[in-house]
């Protein structure tokens, strides 16, 4: 089993446009409002169950070793600091080009995760390799700000050479149940990016229930988001396995609905190797195996690589590493 | 496609403490039984695993003498907070020697580690902790100030779940003051054997706990034996006719826990993908050795083909082998009879007209396996939704109305178990008082509770396992 | 002058599905005072007449154990009125019977018109004191309730005509059973009279079924049919007892046995009688948001 390159291969060729009953459902505000409540609920307590069974799966050598490597692959290294610098964002660059400079064999990252004002500084560090530069856009992490201003956030970024674009939905509309305009602000910026790749971040621990987690991911899809995505990092819960689950479920659903394919990506509080595997156990049978490459899935984390570097050299030196043996960033 | 195979993550069989031979359990010794010892075989692989004494009637005799003794002389008199110790001793040694049992239930019976490790041992060990605390409290149970224990019960316990039936049996047993003989299933012996060292290493009186494997004929000897005063029994409800008829006019307390084809029923605004983990929890839980499970999908036509397409690639994803290994859904059927059987109703059902989908998934080439399969366009008539198949087996009907899914789900001579799958509230209250069953899941499925009564109406059986109703089978009520 | 009068003699026919109607078999036999002298022919109950019987029981159990448990218990309450009314009748039916005096069978029958008012007060609190919120190790909800077997059929006891045969039937009717009762083969007068006062208080046709006849006759039947979900075997004869256990293992039916010798019934009961005749309904709900 090889690892798969951090070169997502050309995807096949999907339906570019939507079948007409759902696209009927972006019609207007209350049709929107009842397709989306319409949505099969969550229960919570099975939907945890569910995530908690799947979590012991005990997965062992070749197939640990294709997950760490699977694993770093679809990291988005993430820095997300008021303290950043060019000089952060750069030495981030480097590590996500080289995580184990002893181990030159191991993948290079996804991208690298910064805020708009450096995503120029990630983009000349990462030019010539298949290393995106992702930026957080649209008043992250809060998304409290004029639309105007969001959407020139995101024109800034991609002119500096975002290739994809992390963006916040607006929890309080949500929330308040005016989905038109939620749905609206992301059909906006999805232009905005351009061919830029877009990540919604629906921040699920502000929506609180699973129900709103799945109508939130749809809504998301339906504007036209490449990506749902669990939370900034800066809400605590974050990342949660049965939240994923969910939105695991809502882009396995559209692709039967749609024929095409979604991604997803947790982010925050995913620090080690055996959660970031048990991630890639729901997405392999949740989703299924389609998703199993960083075109679908990613990790939104900073601390997770080193984890997975470390475990890969357990895996292939056959004794524990130790922090001192990996870079720190 | 990427294809991503798990590594075989075997638990290791000599956690188990396997021995080449196992005696009989009776009046606190372990010693050899007097008819010809049987052959306990690994289902998964249909190698011996080792040799196990059977009882004789004369060891049967033995054994009730030896309990009655320790009734009169011990335990009968025994002060209920002085059985309560010993009770959780040996809730803690289960725990203490969870691993050992739990894989040592996974080579004999064939089920998943994964299910023996987190469900069978930690909910036996729970039942005794439990019931240990019933033991000085009996007065507030509601069955009078002082209620006096029966004196010596039989059982006899199914394959199915050996050493939490065991502890379903003596647990509350125990605790009320009886003392016990214990049949196990022929195909089953070696875990109550274990619970039976438990007994031993916890310093329970000689005689209160005592086991006796054998085939069917030494559990119809028991339960007739004459110095009884209880029988209990788990198993098929054609056994269960037969014990009730043999105890006719004898006067003894029977409580009988038998089988069920219980209807699941999926309503058209039901949470779909957790109903899914229901359905498929529900009869592919132990391969559906299951008394309680949930073999009868009753769906909503407007939501059937959606749901039956979930449920299809969900059952895809179940993981059928080596029930040592960590990541096995779905383990062995426990015996070749057993597995002859289910092939036999699952020829009926296509023979009968039903559409038969058997799950893709890899099978090994020894042992007894049978791959998860779902007959849908079934009807009522058919024998695949009349007769219990005790294995990986699911029958798909669908209704229109409320009324016709209870009229479905009640038209059976069975009532163990039902499932209700709506987010509508005041359906799911309806349902259940309108199910005609001795425990209704809603929005969830096969879910067991020391604290909580489990038992059947109708052909299910009768008495109650679990919770203060329980304790009526064990009191002299 | 009035010596001289013909006394209006009764009828005494079965109760079945809240009519009284003759056996369809046709048949009667007498039925005598405890000294031999005759009292009147009471019908003679024949297999079909217990399956028609069984039929109106199942037909009324919907009704009944749909009724809220105040309902019932208004209802059995109700028993105990219309029997308060006719003390004197009832007495003079169960001297006749039972052969006893007049003060004893008085405080007789005073003792079954209150036991329907103690059975009357059962119908709300047996949910509190049977069911329960199970306290189970996870995020569910599981409560437990009592709920009705079904058609029980009772043997009632056979030397008590009257507070005996109330003994049986009214825990069986306070948890929400319906049922198929043969009366004292001997002693069978003050049951049918008792239908009247069933028939004309507020308990629904079908609920109570009385049957005159041959205990040996009918019980087989009833142990042995398909739509019946217990036995209460209180005045089988001693030697058929275990051939009807055997019968109703058929089915799995739960069976009360019958007690050695007939109990004095003038002895407060306890809730035994009630929960021979209810099971457990355990439901599950996970709890979350």
């Amino acid at each position: 089993m090889a690892a798969p390159s951090t070169v997502s291969a050309a995807p096949p060729p999907e339906p570019a446009t939507l079948p007409a009953d759902l696209a009927e459902v972006t019609r207007d505000e209350s049709t929107l409002r009842r397709f989306l409540s319409g949505l099969p609920g969550v229960d919570q307590v099975g939907v945890e169950q569910r995530a908690a069974t799947l979590a012991t799966r005990s997965i062992k050598k070749a197939a640990k070793l294709w997950a760490i490597d699977t694993a770093i692959s679809m990291v988005d290294l993430t820095t997300l600091e008021g303290a950043d610098t060019p000089g952060k964002v750069r030495s981030l660059a480097a590590k996500a080009k080289r995580p184990d400079p002893d181990h030159p064999d191991t993948p290079q990252v996804a991208a690298v995760c910064v805020y708009s004002d450096l995503a120029g500084v990630a983009a000349e560090a990462l030019a010539g390799t298949p290393i995106g530069v992702a930026s957080v856009a649209t008043a992250f992490p809060s998304g409290r700000s004029a639309r105007a201003v969001k959407l020139a956030e995101v024109g800034e970024a991609v002119a500096a050479g975002a290739t994809e674009v992390d963006m916040v939905i607006d929890r309080g509309a949500f929330l308040a149940g005016r989905y038109g305009l939620v749905y609206d602000e992301i059909v906006e910026v999805k232009a905005a990016c351009g061919t830029a790749h877009l990540k919604v971040i629906l921040e699920t621990g502000e929506l609180a229930t699973y129900d709103n987690v799945r109508r939130a991911s749809w809504l998301a899809l339906l504007a036209g988001g490449d990506f749902v995505k669990t939370s900034t990092g800066k809400v605590s819960p974050a990342a949660t396995l049965p939240v994923t689950h969910v939105m695991l479920q809502a882009v396995r659903d559209w692709h039967e609905r749609t024929g095409q394919h979604r991604g997803v990506k947790p982010a925050g509080g995913i620090r080690n190797t055996k959660d970031a595997i048990r991630y890639l156990v729901a997405v392999h049978e949740v989703a299924g195996a389609d998703w199993l490459t960083p075109a679908l899935f990613r990790f939104g984390a900073s601390s997770l690589l080193n984890d997975l570097v470390m475990q890969r050299r357990t895996q292939l030196d056959g004794h524990y590493s130790g922090p001192d043996y990996v870079t720190v960033d | 496609m990427t294809v991503w195979e798990y590594a075989p993550a075997p638990e290791s069989r000599d956690i188990a403490n396997l021995k080449a031979s196992y005696r009989m359990f009776v009046d606190g010794q372990f010693v050899d039984g007097t008819a010809e010892p049987l052959k306990t075989i690994n289902p998964a692989t249909g190698e011996v695993l080792a040799e196990v004494s059977t009882a004789s009637t004369a060891d049967v005799d033995k054994a009730v003498k030896a309990a009655r003794r320790a009734y009169e002389r011990t335990w009968g008199k025994m002060p209920g907070a002085e059985r309560a110790k010993y009770l959780f001793r040996i809730a803690r040694m289960i725990a203490e020697r969870a691993r050992e049992l739990a894989v040592l239930e996974s080579l004999d019976n064939g089920k998943p580690i994964r299910e023996s490790r987190d469900v069978d041992v930690p909910t036996a060990s729970a039942h005794f902790f439990y019931h240990a605390g019933w033991a000085d409290k009996l007065g507030y149970a509601g069955y009078g100030p002082d209620p006096k224990p029966l004196g010596v019960a039989g059982q006899v316990i199914p394959w199915n779940f050996p050493l939490l039936m065991a502890a379903w049996k003596i647990a509350p047993a125990l605790a009320c003051g009886n003392t016990v003989v214990l049949k196990p299933a022929e195909t089953t012996p070696l875990t109550a054997l274990v619970l039976a060292d438990i007994c031993q290493q916890a310093d329970l009186p000689p005689g209160v706990v005592n086991v006796l494997p054998g085939a069917g004929d030494v559990g119809a000897a028991l339960v007739r034996h004459p110095d009884l005063d209880k029988v209990a029994f788990t198993g098929s409800t054609e056994v269960g006719k037969q014990i009730q008829s043999a105890l006719a006019g004898t006067g003894r307390k029977l409580t009988l826990e038998l089988g069920g084809k219980a209807a699941n029923v999926v309503f058209d605004d039901a949470p779909l993908d957790q109903a899914v983990e229901g359905i498929v929890n529900g009869i592919f839980f132990n391969q559906g050795h299951v008394c309680c499970a949930g073999s009868r999908l009753l769906v909503a036509e407007s939501v059937a083909d959606e749901l039956l397409a979930k449920l299809r690639a969900r059952i895809t994803t179940l993981r059928v082998g080596d029930p040592l290994d960590k990541n096995t859904d779905v383990g062995a059927i426990n015996s070749a009879d057993q597995l002859a059987k289910i092939q036999s109703l699952v020829a009926s059902g296509e023979d009968e007209g039903a559409d038969r989908w058997t799950s893709p998934c890899p099978l090994p080439d020894k042992g007894f396996f049978f791959a998860p399969t779902v007959f849908s366009g079934v009807s009522q008539a058919m024998r695949i939704a009349r007769e219990e198949i005790f294995g990986p087996v699911l029958s798909v009907l669908t209704f229109r109305t409320p009324d016709e899914a209870v009229a479905k789900a009640n038209n059976t001579p069975y009532g163990l178990s039902a499932g209700v799958w709506t987010e509508k509230g005041s359906r799911i209250l309806a349902m259940a008082s309108r199910l005609r069953a001795g425990v209704v899941w809603a929005n969830t499925f096969n879910r067991f509770d020391p604290a909580a009564p489990f038992g059947g109406y109708q052909e299910s059986g009768f008495g109650r396992e679990g919770g203060r109703a329980g304790l009526e089978a064990y009191l002299d009520v | 002058m009035s010596d001289t009068r013909v006394t209006v003699a009764k009828t005494y026919k079965l109760y079945v599905g809240g009519a009284f109607p003759r056996s369809e078999s046709g048949r009667s036999y007498p039925v005598t005072d405890a000294k031999g002298a005759f009292l009147a022919n009471a019908a003679q109950a024949s297999r079909k007449d217990a399956r028609d019987a069984v039929v109106a029981a199942r037909k009324a159990f919907t009704g009944w154990s749909g009724a809220t448990a105040y309902n019932r218990g208004q209802v059995l309450y109700r028993v105990a009125e219309m029997l308060e009314g006719r003390r004197e009748q009832f007495a003079a039916e169960v001297t006749a019977s039972e052969g006893v005096a007049a003060r004893r069978a008085q405080s007789l029958v005073d003792a079954a018109i209150d036991r329907w008012v103690w059975y009357a007060g059962w119908t709300d609190k047996l949910a509190a004191v049977l069911g329960a919120a199970n306290p189970v190790a996870g995020p569910y909800f599981s409560f437990s309730v009592p709920e009705p077997t079904g058609v029980v059929a009772v043997l009632a006891p056979q030397a008590s005509s009257l507070l005996g045969l109330v003994s049986v039937v009214a825990p069986v009717l306070a948890g929400g059973n319906t049922c198929v009762v043969v009366a004292s083969q001997s002693r069978p007068l003050p049951a049918i009279t008792l239908s009247e006062v069933l028939a004309t208080s507020d308990v629904p046709g079908g609920v109570v079924n009385m049957l005159t006849g041959r205990t040996a006759e009918l019980a087989p039947w009833l142990a042995a049919h398909g739509d019946v979900n217990a036995l209460d075997l209180c005045g089988a004869p001693a030697s058929q007892v275990a051939d009807l256990e055997r019968a109703a293992a058929g089915t799995v039916k739960r069976v009360s046995r019958p007690p050695v010798t007939e109990p004095d019934w003038l002895r407060v009961p306890d809730i035994g009688r009630l929960r021979a005749f209810l099971e457990t309904k355990t439901v599950w709900h996970p709890i979350g948001v």
